[in-house]
């Protein structure tokens, strides 16, 4: 089990890392499907397995489409050598951004969690065994958050209208 | 639970072993021979003509991003498929589940006949 965590750990910052140091922006986009996939591994580590299905489904599928679709849209080739200087002020929010990341995850690393959000030792085995990976997330999701999972389908419209307005603005 | 995912392991050793055999046998076995005829990119026939790296329209991206959309309403059905004949909703039993799954497409449904009335699902 440890052995696993330090295995997909290892090869999703490995991706991670050839993702934002490739020229090319569809090797670039191929590593982080990658790097997408190690994080889905992590989360089947972690018993989340609908959350794993749900990652490889969504992120590593739909929205690397709209990766791809984004570079054949904006024809980004292979970045010549020195058109991307090694001081843009952009590098400097990114590396400033990255930092302030790293800081909240050592504060969060000494952090001991509240005991409301830990659940007893063995509840994530007994639910596993007793009602299934999807079951176990799905009938509270559609009983106690009734309301929120009827909310969504409105963001889901508004996204819908959204994309169509901005794309479709002389129409 | 982590034994349950050897078969999906195995699917992917073998999708690796394969692609990578694939590649390098025709690799080591082929003979290559190349003549500018030949090297030309494969155009079904027709002469190439311009360079593959085009932009291309926006109207790839509005397909994907409805396509987006719709994905993720399909991924709240998945659960939803397991569990409805176990909620139970405003004490309706079955018909409660089914309720709310169908206010939650009939929303989407607007957002749909809104995509085909704009013109958004039109190619030209």
């Amino acid at each position: 089990m440890t052995f696993a965590f330090w295995f997909f750990a290892g090869a999703a910052i490995l991706a991670s890392f050839l993702c934002i140091t490739r020229r090319s922006p569809v090797s670039s986009a191929l590593w982080l499907i990658t790097t997408l996939f190690n994080v889905a591994a992590l989360f089947v580590l972690l018993d989340a397995h609908f959350l794993a299905a749900v990652q490889v489904l969504v992120y590593a599928g739909a929205i690397m489409v709209l990766f791809l679709f984004v570079i054949m849209l904006l024809n980004l080739g292979d970045a010549a050598p020195g058109e991307n200087p090694r001081w843009s002020p952009s590098r400097v929010v990114g590396f400033l951004a990255g930092l302030g990341l790293l800081a909240e995850l050592l504060v969060l690393r000494s952090a001991v969690p509240p005991d409301a959000i830990r659940l007893p030792p063995g509840v994530v085995a007994g639910e596993m065994a007793g009602h299934g990976a999807v079951q176990s997330l799905a009938v509270p999701l559609f009983q106690a958050y009734l309301v929120p999972f009827e909310i969504t389908s409105l963001m889901l419209l508004a996204a819908i209208v959204g994309a169509v307005v901005l794309a479709k603005r002389r129409l | 639970m982590l034994e349950s995912y050897v078969p999906l392991l195995m699917l992917m050793v073998l999708v690796i072993v394969s692609a990578a055999a694939m590649v390098g046998l025709s690799h080591l076995f082929s003979a290559s021979r190349p003549t500018a005829v030949k090297s030309q990119p494969y155009e079904s026939g027709i002469p190439p003509f311009g360079t593959a790296r085009e932009r291309f329209e926006v109207k790839f991206y509005l397909v994907a991003v409805l396509f987006i959309v719709f994905d993720i309403e399909v991924v709240f059905m998945m659960p939803w498929a397991v569990t409805f004949r176990q909620l139970d909703i405003l004490g309706l039993g079955v018909l409660g589940g089914l309720l709310e799954m169908a206010a939650f497409v009939v929303v989407l449904v607007v957002g749909y006949v809104y995509v085909w009335k704009r013109g958004a699902l039109e190619w030209t």
